[in-house]
């Protein structure tokens, strides 16, 4: 017998290795995300089953069903005005917030700590908090604006503030998120650059356009693909704060598909309605390859 | 009740005693919808200790479970996975949706005794209209009320009205409403007349004013609804027209949960809530405070609103026997008459009232039984299968007529077209 | 404009900002450290309580919520740390045919986590009779596309000649993991330790829906089941409930402000 075995069979129990080493994620991973994934497409061509009558196939009901459900459609409408807002006032005041903190600011460390703080919070503790700064009358919130002068605002009771007022929970929580990331992001900005361009007098404004900003363009894709990704998920204040109310204006994709699922068990229509939830997500998965390239962050 | 009936008690009661203790102790999951602990938990604890100390191979364990929207939620997604508890009040309008998913035992099937006959019988007929249909019992009443209207009368005082007339008309509290609504200077309102919460669960509220309308909302097989009926029409833009039009209520949705607060404060000099929060006011209230019946239009009236006791279906003779047997130590007569007095909620059974703690309770209290006058004028509250998609309807349609959203009758065409697509899987 | 003038509205500006970021906060203090009386009025006589915090935590069964998440965030991140450290080893080191696609599989995860799942992840753990249990919250958590990930890239740092001379003194796969790799990805254990901790202390939905009972209940669930009311809310010890959950996580932020914040940047994404 020879001391090694074969050098084929060598490399054949290095394959099996590896695979067993990666068999306990791939077996979860399968589980959780990728059949469940496969299985709500599957479904979403079934009826709900009601007591003992099964689920039938139906086709494109669902989809059908979708189609001419207004909530359906407030909900994704939300959804995407949700995600066009928070996104892009999140990074801007992320990069505001940097840019002050990094620089030589009297009270440094006590601002970072003022812009980062509300990221630790659970979402639901900061939710239960920003109700009471919201309630009518005497909520804090009103009581400045009546210090100025200003009436009395119902915010999660009307339904042309509702979804704001929830907007301003998200960028309050994300920004001092994405701060941190902008922060490193101009440590790496080379100080002989800002050096050469004062020598040139160039203006502060040029200076941000020509330079920093064009430096921190990776960190502001990378920051607004995640932020993307989340504003697709938002759930936890709906749920703490409005119930989705009033008339559906707060009602979000993901919120609705726990209302559809776990309050009227109608689980064909869930399926359906995560579907869609999945159809966007891999929308915006799409436009990161295109925006960053697969190279970029995920090698 | 005579010797016989007596001794029957006495030996069901004995062989229920004995047969339940032959097994090994049976341990009974009960869902009680709690969101605020405090007080309340503290008297739920108590009762469990109390029926474990007479039935000693019975222990209770009252699991805690949000409010009641999460509570059927809760209910519903254990008993799906198979984890069912045994026993559990929830709103007496989700017995449809229990039955349509074949959770709950009816409970006149496992209680079949002479005096189990004559204890069904023993409650309220304004409570059993949501406990009751296809001629089965599905839920026993236990903390249930109706809703009645609060004022305060220092404010009355101070607005010139008669701080111990509460407005017995629409019309009359409308022109109450513009009294007691007090601006500064600047137009800003300091003190409003009236608030009817409006925020999760809109449509119990709004059923008090179709109630005095004259309008009934479903049939008693929860298969239809009447959303769009000129009568409810007329009573949503009421409704919409106290904050739009007579600017007597604050515009938008108001909460449910900081309605109490709102009148603490003296934001509001009248409030409309359910009776159950009478313990709450009676605390908290820093001023003099009035309790009455809601006023009329064509008549009076207020749905039932709370919960009952279900029995679920475990496949555990056992643990249904010694759950039926807590439900029947929730329902006496002297705890009826004790929860009552802990919390506000109307004592479900006429006799609870004739027992000693109550007649002093209500002789020092007068409010107390307030919302019990009230019950001969009551309806059953709105209940139909698919109950969370059915009132989902409503709900948003009224949201939209409060918030100026939607006229009135487009509002109401809209709900009443969505939730006959919902029951139309429901009619034979 | 001047420099100094700049300077001056810059300086002003973020402070304005920084006030405005930290008003919920400071308000909540406000309202969770004073009787229910001045939760709305603000005097500076007011009296300062813990009377809030008190009843708040004899009303729920706090304690046990906050013994739940503890069990469940150090569960998770143990989890974690075994089963991405040999997915990761695997996919940096091992040859491992069709790796590649295997890889591109697992970052799926980072777009759809177990909660947009929220029905059939439920329905499997049904089947698994998981629901109402610690491991059935954490379970779905436990191969983390995110993780595997982080990982995998700190493993391919890692110069190859450390793990030739350890297989040379005859140490097996796993000894070379846990003598060579572990060490060397300290700090980044460090790192995504914090940011598994931060995420699953806040986790909400998959955990409301999930758990049933008090037993199992995280804190997030029980401050929500807290916080909704059929009777009138109390402001006061509402705010000192939210303040409560979030407490150690917010400590631990305040005494490790650094290396939290580094951690977040190492980690890249949570």
């Amino acid at each position: 017998m020879s001391p090694h075995p074969p050098r084929q069979a060598r490399t054949i129990n290095v394959h099996i290795q590896g695979w067993l080493l990666a068999l306990p994620a791939i077996v979860l991973l399968a589980a959780f995300t990728h059949i469940p994934g496969i299985a709500t497409i599957f479904d979403s061509f079934y009826a709900t089953p009601h007591g003992k009558r099964p689920a039938a196939f139906v086709g494109w009901a669902q989809y059908q069903t979708m189609w001419t459900d207004p909530i359906a459609w407030t909900a994704l409408k939300n959804n995407l005005l949700y995600a066009l807002i928070t996104v892009p006032l999140s990074i801007g005041l992320a990069l505001a917030m940097a840019l002050w903190v990094a620089g030589r600011i009297k009270g440094r460390s006590a601002l970072r700590l003022a812009f980062f703080t509300p990221t630790i919070l659970p979402m639901v503790a900061a939710a239960n908090i920003w109700i009471f700064f919201y309630t009518p009358d005497y909520g804090l919130l009103n009581q400045i604006t009546r210090a100025f002068g200003g009436g009395s605002v119902n915010w999660l009771g009307d339904p042309s503030t509702a979804l704001p007022a929830l907007m301003a929970v998200t960028v309050w929580k994300e920004a001092g998120f994405f701060m941190i990331f902008y922060l490193a992001a101009l440590q790496q900005v080379s100080p002989t650059l800002y050096e050469a361009a004062r020598m040139e007098n160039a203006g502060r404004w040029t200076i941000f356009r020509r330079i920093t900003w064009p430096l921190v363009m990776p960190t502001t894709l990378f920051v607004a693909v995640n932020a993307l990704i989340n504003a697709f998920r938002v759930v936890d204040q709906v749920i703490a704060m409005t119930g989705g109310g009033p008339n559906n204006a707060t009602t979000l994709l993901l919120f609705y598909i726990y209302q559809v699922g776990f309050s009227f068990w109608d689980t064909g229509y869930a399926a359906a309605l995560s579907a869609l939830l999945l159809a966007l997500l891999g929308l915006v998965s799409m436009l990161q390859f295109a925006l960053l390239g697969r190279n970029v962050h995920y090698r | 009740m005579n010797t016989i009936a007596r001794l029957t008690i006495a030996a069901s009661l004995a062989i229920s005693a004995f047969g339940v203790s032959a097994a090994s102790a049976t341990e009974v999951t009960f869902y009680y919808p709690v969101a605020v602990g405090g007080p309340i938990t503290k008297i739920i604890d108590g009762y469990a200790a109390e029926f474990t100390k007479a039935h000693p191979d019975i222990t209770v364990k009252p699991v805690y479970t949000g409010s009641y929207q999460d509570s059927v939620v809760k209910a519903i997604t254990a008993a799906k996975a198979g984890n069912a508890p045994d026993i559990a009040i929830l709103l007496s309008t989700d017995m449809f949706t229990l039955i349509d998913n074949d959770l709950i035992e009816p409970i006149d099937t496992l209680a079949k005794s002479e005096a189990d006959h004559e204890w069904l019988k023993a409650f309220y007929p304004a409570f059993m209209e949501n406990s009751q249909t296809g001629g089965h019992t599905w839920g026993i009443p236990f903390q249930r009320s109706t809703i009645v209207q609060y004022w305060n009368k220092d404010a009355f005082k101070a607005a010139g009205l008669d701080p111990d007339k509460a407005p017995g008309s629409w019309d009359e509290m409308v022109a109450m409403g513009k009294t007691l609504t007090k601006r500064d200077d600047s137009g800003t309102v300091t003190q409003w007349g009236l608030e009817i919460p409006s925020s999760g669960f809109p449509y119990w509220l709004f059923q008090a004013l179709t109630t005095q309308n004259g309008a009934i909302l479903a049939n008693p097989e929860g298969t239809k609804v009447a959303y769009n009926d000129p009568k409810v029409v007329e009573s949503a833009q009421f409704f919409a027209d106290l904050s739009r039009k007579y600017d007597v209520m604050p515009k938008g949705i108001i909460d449910w949960g900081t309605t109490p607060k709102d009148f603490f404060e003296g934001k509001t000099a009248m409030m409309w809530t359910t009776t159950g929060n009478l313990t709450n006011v009676r605390k908290n209230a820093k001023f003099a405070f009035g309790v009455a019946a809601l006023p009329k239009k064509v008549r009076g009236g207020s749905p039932t609103g709370g919960g009952n006791i279900y029995i679920f279906k475990t496949g555990d003779k056992a643990k249904t026997a010694a759950a039926l047997e807590f439900a029947r130590f929730l329902s006496t007569p002297e705890r009826a008459a004790d929860w009552g007095i802990a919390t506000g909620y109307v004592a479900t059974r006429p006799d609870a009232w004739e027992t000693e703690a109550m007649k002093k309770y209500v002789a020092d209290f007068p409010a107390a039984a307030v919302a019990r006058d009230q019950l001969k004028d009551a309806v059953a509250e709105l209940s139909t299968h698919d109950n969370q998609r059915v009132t989902k309807a409503l709900n948003d349609g009224l949201q939209a007529v409060l918030t100026g959203a939607k006229p009135a009758k487009d509002a109401m065409d809209q709900a009443q077209a969505e939730a006959t697509r919902i029951l139309s899987a429901y009619q034979h | 404009m001047s420099d100094r003038l700049f300077r001056l509205l810059s300086t002003l500006g973020a402070w304005v900002f920084g006030l405005v970021w930290a008003l919920p906060l400071l308000y909540a203090l406000w309202a969770a450290f004073h009787p229910s009386a001045f939760a709305t009025h603000f005097d500076i006589s007011a009296p300062v309580t813990t009377g809030n915090f008190i009843r708040a935590w004899e009303a729920a069964p706090f304690a046990r919520y906050f013994l739940n998440t503890v069990m469940l965030v150090i569960g998770i991140m143990i989890g974690q740390f075994v089963i991405c450290t040999l997915a990761a080893f695997a996919l940096a080191r091992g040859k491992l045919f069709g790796g590649e696609i295997l890889f591109a599989l697992i970052l799926v995860q980072l777009m759809v986590t177990p909660d947009v799942l929220i029905m059939e992840n439920y329905r499997t753990l049904q089947k698994l009779g998981l629901i109402d249990t610690l491991t059935g919250v954490g379970l779905p958590y436990v191969a983390s596309a995110f993780g595997i990930f982080l990982l995998r890239q700190t493993f391919k740092s890692i110069p190859k000649e450390l793990d030739d001379a350890a297989r040379l003194e005859g140490a097996s796969t796993l000894q070379t993991i846990w003598r060579v790799y572990l060490p060397l990805a300290r700090p980044v254990y460090v790192a995504y330790g914090l940011v598994s901790i931060s995420y699953h202390w806040n986790n909400f939905l998959w955990p409301l829906i999930v758990t049933n009972s008090t037993e199992t209940r995280p804190l997030t669930v029980g401050l929500q089941v807290f916080a909704s009311v059929d009777q009138g809310i109390d402001w006061s010890v509402i705010c000192a409930a939210a303040l409560m959950t979030s407490a150690p996580l917010m400590l631990a932020f305040l005494l490790f402000q650094r290396a939290f914040i580094q951690s977040f940047l190492r980690a890249g994404i949570r």
